[in-house]
């Protein structure tokens, strides 16, 4: 069963069910983003929806599925195991928060919006791909 | 209080639930988006590439979907009827942005999803961190733009 082909079906439909999900909670649109993020403004709690259905799924789905022991498809579940709370988690954690502030993009959405590409969009996600090496040299 | 706009959010984020917990129940991976794909294009893991790139097709192809089957389900705010939505500034601030976002995610091992969704739903302690680290910070430079250089975004 567990063939690369059903490996990358199984990746493809996980991709688009998440893809869905941004496209229909509109977490495709920063401005609904900063519009939560904007505490003092005129508040939009949609992300809070979606962050709160999509914990809770998560929640609730992990628990049946770690019950069965073993993933359909692969041998075992890779779950992260660091435990520290250290300079790089928490200073990481800020830098993108500061950027997903100025933006309203965290990756997700912004790869996401792909199909309604423009300018701005791109150059945040050549931007976002830089990081992502600069990030590896200094972590390494 | 919008409640359309409301419900859609949570229809949205039981999906992006599912997700997440078909990704861990089929791959056992972790539904991180910065770990998934930043991990493929920075590390072109051998023999761990082809589902990501598959993620990433679906990733991308899901707004597709929902702009092709039109009738509204979309939540663009303020323009019924659109899927995505217009970025809140020009090139050079999106360029800072994007580079923070980039180095951000990267040291911090993972986003809004990793931690947010998936690391809150396991409670894990570095991913409840992370998540109040990255929504103060996010917080108080919307509030810095908007509401103390005012200039609005």
């Amino acid at each position: 069963m567990s063939t690369p082909a059903v490996k990358t079906a199984a990746g493809y439909l996980a991709g688009l069910l998440f893809g869905l999900g941004l496209a229909i909670s509109g977490m495709t649109d920063p401005a609904r983003v900063l519009g939560f993020l904007d505490i003092a403004g005129a508040w939009d709690p949609t992300l809070m929806f979606v962050l709160g259905a999509a914990v809770g799924t998560t929640f609730v789905g992990y628990r049946l599925v770690f019950a069965r022991g073993t993933p359909l498809f692969s041998a075992k579940f890779q779950l992260p195991t660091k435990q520290e709370l250290d300079a790089k988690l928490l200073g990481g954690a800020a830098l993108f928060g500061v950027g997903w502030g100025l933006s309203g993009y965290c990756p997700g959405p912004a790869i996401a919006s792909m199909g309604g590409l423009t300018l701005p969009l791109l150059a945040l996600l050549a931007a976002m791909v830089l990081g992502w090496f600069i990030a590896q040299r200094i972590a390494r | 209080m919008d409640w359309i706009a409301s419900l859609h959010g949570l229809v949205g984020g039981v999906l992006i639930g599912l997700s997440a917990v078909w990704l861990m129940g089929a791959l056992g991976r972790i539904a991180g988006i910065s770990g998934i794909i930043g991990g493929l294009i920075t590390q072109r893991p051998k023999g761990d590439s082809a589902w990501r790139v598959a993620f990433l097709a679906g990733l991308i192809s899901g707004p597709l979907l929902v702009m092709a089957v039109g009738g509204g389900l979309g939540n663009v705010a303020g323009v019924p009827g659109a899927v995505i939505g217009e970025p809140a500034g020009g090139v050079p601030l999106m360029l800072l942005a994007g580079l923070l976002v980039g180095i951000g995610t990267g040291l911090g091992s993972g986003c809004t999803s990793g931690h947010g969704v998936c690391g809150l739903a396991r409670l894990a302690p570095r991913s409840m961190a992370a998540t109040g680290t990255f929504l103060v910070a996010a917080i108080a430079t919307v509030y810095v733009v908007r509401h103390v250089i005012g200039g609005g975004v």
